[in-house]
């Protein structure tokens, strides 16, 4: 077989430097091969071995009462949530496929996420996704195109979730320029399962069988793990090979067929998917994992192409495909079930002692690594890291002297503004082309704070239910990144909090630009360590995560977007809240004073066309209070719904609450000491607004009390049709319809031209 | 009386009809696989919704060819009910045991709601516990649920009361803005002439627990147990 020469120019097309090189002949005691190089260079790719960003991660809290797996362990964290019961979830980003082919980008992203959760053993019952994209507003080539990505993107979601039969019960989408041309789409997934179903990614047991499950390897998605760790450019659309194509059909046959195999738990010693880096990652993963080596034979991997050069095959990422490690004895019981399932199990080689990986094609050898060397114990870079220059100013702004005082005709304008904002309008043009119900357990539904799912107990005991939200305001980051991500942190602990969970761990996706920038280091460092510390105060571990740099094309980098996706635990059906108005007569309550800040907001941003200010502060121990003492409001049945404050502040909260029932309210801010503008729509952190009924107001104020926490009575809910706000002498009065429908209108009319 | 829920290859509904049936409405339920060939004459049929063979070709193209949908031809022509819900309904029409054909929703979305829905037939086996113009609350989740027929043969099912169900506002008119998908006169469920085939896009599998939201869909389910 002969394959390219090692040059220096190939050596460089691979993305290695000449230190990793020498690294690589170090370890090998030799130069590589062709089909070596390309093991090495998507191995040791910032998407498969976090060179860059590995010393920073270390930083996150990953341990706790609850923890069963770790982070970085395996495929995907696992938490306890009792009764036996336990959750696996991970989010992960798909940002360059989608790119430059949003549909498969995105639909790959879903299925690749999917993988994870049911390697672990846990059936995937609920996703969530987290999108960015550049402003889909106006007739520009570029809005154009913004919508093109969004139309794809959701699409796509919407075709593997819809077929697999995942519900998609949430998520977030953000419209912001610094993503135009790096959309991000990040796909989250979490499953149950019980205890003893967990599964482990090692090949252990010197000549078990390595079996190879599911679709075919095709030439698609080659070296996708390495186009990932690149900046985007115009030439990236050449890059299409490297976006892979999804099916959902064979992943839900694969799913299945796992499922069952994995009731035998005397037959599976190890499972890793097949994902970044494909049969290269897998093969090398496990046999580290295990402390033991892993040979296959190429000609027994089912191929969908002839021809395939055994580099094509290593580095192909071809979806729904699996790696499985066997008990020896129990081939046959694994290719019934496989064939029941009318799929491919191959067996394709076998566990070693030798601590290699070992690739033949029949009897010749064309890949001899060692696997521990190459899975742990690749390049770590330490990035330089420098404060931006041009930060100080930005984050210099007084609202009040810049920005004259409005009247009350224009406030009741930015309201609409705000809430016909495509980043803060209804997202029900997206979510209702996902599938969010399927397997019966939605309770709560996209448009809450966060989604909440059942989980019936195996054991006849009570439902416990899940809630979920992933979060990141990339305008608060820009502006100051520590504050940024830990507000990431708590708004997603709070929008659980709303729903009436008690947040119990999270996972993270890490957007950023090209880490060589000593600044876009900078901001990575600063929002791990916010993040960090805002999980350590909210007791939440990481359970594991992704990271994606390069979200950089020659116009720029995009905004810092650390998105936290929190998972929270409820064990009563009781304590279940949503977040809208329920019904007329019920009092109106603002929980955590009335707040001034205006720096960062979406007021100044989607209003007045500025991102400048220092976003709001967040005091960690007065925001974890503040949950705490919602929670115990929820536990004690005194809420009817519960709505946080996030983007747009106390105005635009109102208004979602009024929306849903279609429920007026009338409300008094005239104790506020603050400027209209401010009152309405500032974004102090740590807020929200409750309904409850008026004779529980007096309890509630004595438990907040206690608490030390600002409660404020605003009004009452009606049957009006109108949100009135009293404002000192003036009011501001709109009706819900008008408003509803400048909310539900906004993103259809966008997407219609 | 003994449900039966046939399971093909991408399939994603099973479960979820299978729980319904035997865990909320408490009747007697096993599952199907598609490569089986008897069904018992006590079963009543449940195809559930999903994505036969990834729908490939076209939904429900491929699944009739499945070996259970001999049996399920037998099973119809004994008189035995067959219910096919959303993607059952597709491979209904495709296997000839349904009239009609369903195709790409009007706006090409895949679409995810509760709508209301009127039964315009409360006659038949599935509808029964229910009165004429009685307004259901139950999810669609469909990309291909616009129903289409020739009008000569609509004329024929409307004289025989083979329109079941029709989408409708929330006072129950058959609005075409209350239509969600495009289909003709806003028809969501049919059976055939003999009145013991039944398909219908919308879930009633979904709508069995008020917790999530609606309880309406147990209103038929109770109808194919009480007939039996």
């Amino acid at each position: 077989m002969s394959e390219p020469e090692i040059t220096p120019d190939l050596i460089e097309k691979h993305g290695i430097t000449q230190e990793e090189y020498i690294r690589i002949q170090e370890i090998l005691g030799r130069d590589p091969n062709f089909t070596e190089l390309g093991i090495f260079s998507v191995m040791w790719s910032e998407h498969c071995s976090y060179k860059n960003s590995k010393p920073e991660l270390r930083k996150f809290p990953t341990t706790g009462d609850k923890v069963l797996v770790k982070a970085g362990e395996e495929n995907a964290g696992v938490l306890d949530i009792g009764e036996n019961m336990a959750v696996s979830f991970k989010i992960e980003s798909h940002n360059h496929p989608s790119a430059v082919e949003p549909f498969q980008g995105a639909a790959t992203g879903v299925g690749g996420i999917l993988r994870d959760i049911f390697t672990m053993g846990a059936r995937p019952v609920a996703n969530l996704n987290s999108l960015r994209f550049g402003p889909i507003t106006g007739d520009s080539l570029e809005s154009k195109r913004n919508r093109m990505l969004l139309s794809g993107v959701v699409k796509g979601i919407a075709h593997y979730g819809n077929c697999i039969g995942v519900p998609t019960v949430g998520g977030e989408v953000v419209f912001d320029p610094s993503y135009n041309g790096n959309p991000l789409v990040n796909a989250f997934s979490l499953g149950i399962l019980r205890h003893d179903q967990i599964r482990r990614g090692a090949a252990s047991g010197v000549g078990n069988p390595v079996f190879y499950v599911g679709a075919k390897t095709g030439r698609d998605g080659l070296a996708g793990a390495a186009f990932a760790s690149r900046d985007l450019t115009e030439e990236s659309k050449e890059d299409r090979p490297a976006v892979q194509v999804g099916d959902p059909f064979m992943e839900k046959l694969l799913l299945e067929a796992c499922l069952e195999l994995f009731e035998h738990p005397e037959a599976v010693v190890g499972v890793q998917d097949m994902g970044a880096a494909g049969l290269t990652c897998s093969t090398i993963e496990t046999a580290s994992r295990g402390g033991s080596g892993v040979e296959v034979d190429l000609n027994k991997v089912p191929q969908r192409e002839s021809g395939m050069t055994p580099y094509e095959i290593m580095l192909s990422e071809s979806q729904e495909r699996m790696l499985i490690i066997v008990k020896k004895g129990f081939e046959d019981e694994v290719r019934s079930i496989f064939a029941k399932w009318d799929l491919d199990a191959a067996e394709i080689g076998y566990v070693t002692d030798t601590g290699k990986t070992v690739i033949k094609v029949g009897s010749e050898v064309v890949a001899d690594v060692p696997a521990r060397e190459l899975a742990d114990d690749g390049p770590v870079y330490h990035r330089e890291v420098r404060k931006p220059e041009k930060l100080a100013d930005l984050q210099t702004f007084n609202f009040e002297k810049e920005i004259p005082k409005p009247d009350v005709a224009s406030c009741s304008q930015a309201l609409k503004t705000l809430l016909g904002a495509p980043s803060l309008a209804s997202k029900r043009w997206i979510f209702r082309q996902y599938d969010q119900q399927v397997q019966k357990n939605t309770v709560l539904v996209p448009g809450s704070d966060a989604a909440v799912i059942r989980v019936e107990s195996e054991q006849g005991g009570d439902s416990r239910f899940i809630a979920m939200s992933a979060d990141c305001n990339g305008r608060y980051c820009a502006l100051d990144p520590r504050r940024g991500a830990m507000i990431a942190v708590a708004e997603s602990a709070r929008n659980c909090t709303m729903t009436g969970a008690l947040p119990i761990g999270c996972t993270d996706n890490l957007n950023f630009g090209n880490p060589h920038d000593p600044e876009i280091f900078w901001q990575f460092r600063e929002s791990v360590e916010g993040m960090a510390e805002a999980c350590r105060a909210f007791n939440t571990p990481v359970t594991g995560g992704n990271v994606s740099l390069y979200n950089q094309n020659p116009r720029g980098a995009i905004d810092p977007t650390p998105v936290m996706a929190m998972v929270g635990l409820m064990e009563k059906e009781a304590d279940i809240t949503p977040s809208s108005f329920q019904a007329a007569g019920e009092t109106i309550l603002l929980v955590g004073g009335f707040g001034s800040e205006m720096g960062a907001s979406a007021y100044l941003f989607e209003v007045l066309g500025i991102k400048r200010g220092l976003p709001p502060e967040m005091n960690l121990e007065k925001e974890v209070n503040f949950q705490n003492s919602v929670r115990e409001l929820i536990q004690k049945g005194w809420v009817s719904s519960a709505h946080d404050l996030s983007d747009g502040g106390l105005a635009v909260a109102l208004a979602e609450c009024c929306f849903d029932k279609q429920v007026g309210a009338s409300v008094n801010l005239s104790d506020c000491p603050e400027r209209m503008d401010i009152a309405l729509f500032n974004e102090s952190q740590g807020r929200a607004v409750l309904a409850v009924e008026s004779e529980k107001v007096a309890d509630i104020q004595e438990h907040l009390q206690s608490r030390e926490i600002d409660m404020i009575v605003l009004g009452i809910t009606n049957a009006s049709g109108h949100l009135s706000i009293e404002l000192g002498s003036e009011s501001l009065n709109c009706s819900i319809e008008e408003l509803c429908e400048t909310y539900e209108s906004s993103i259809p009319n966008c997407m219609v031209k | 009386m003994k449900f039966a829920v046939l399971q093909f290859p991408g399939s994603n509904c099973d479960q979820d009809f299978l729980r319904a049936v035997r865990d909320v409405l408490g009747s007697p339920a096993r599952m199907v696989w598609h490569k089986e060939t008897e069904i018992d004459p006590e079963e009543t049929v449940l195809v559930p919704g999903g994505f036969s063979y990834g729908d490939y070709l076209r939904c429900g193209a491929i699944a009739q060819f499945s070996p259970v949908m001999n049996a399920v031809k037998v099973a119809a022509e004994r008189g035995q009910t067959i219910l096919g819900v959303c993607n059952g309904f597709q491979i209904l029409c495709e296997s000839g045991l349904l009239p009609g054909a369903l195709v790409r929703n009007r706006d090409l979305h895949f679409i995810c709601e509760t709508i209301h829905l009127r039964i315009d037939n409360s006659r038949t086996r599935l509808t029964h516990e229910l009165k004429d113009g009685d307004v259901l609350r139950i999810p669609i989740a469909h990309g291909e649920g616009n129903y289409r027929v020739d009008l000569e043969t609509l004329q024929d099912m409307e004289a025989h009361g083979q329109i079941v169900f029709r989408y409708v506002d929330h006072d129950g008119k058959d609005s075409d803005s209350a239509n969600p998908n495009g289909s003709l006169s806003n028809i969501a469920g049919i059976c055939n002439r003999s009145g013991n085939v039944f398909g219908m896009m919308p879930h009633p599998e979904r709508a069995v627990e008020d917790l999530l939201g609606s309880s309406d869909g147990l209103k038929l389910l109770k109808s194919l147990l009480s007939y039996a």
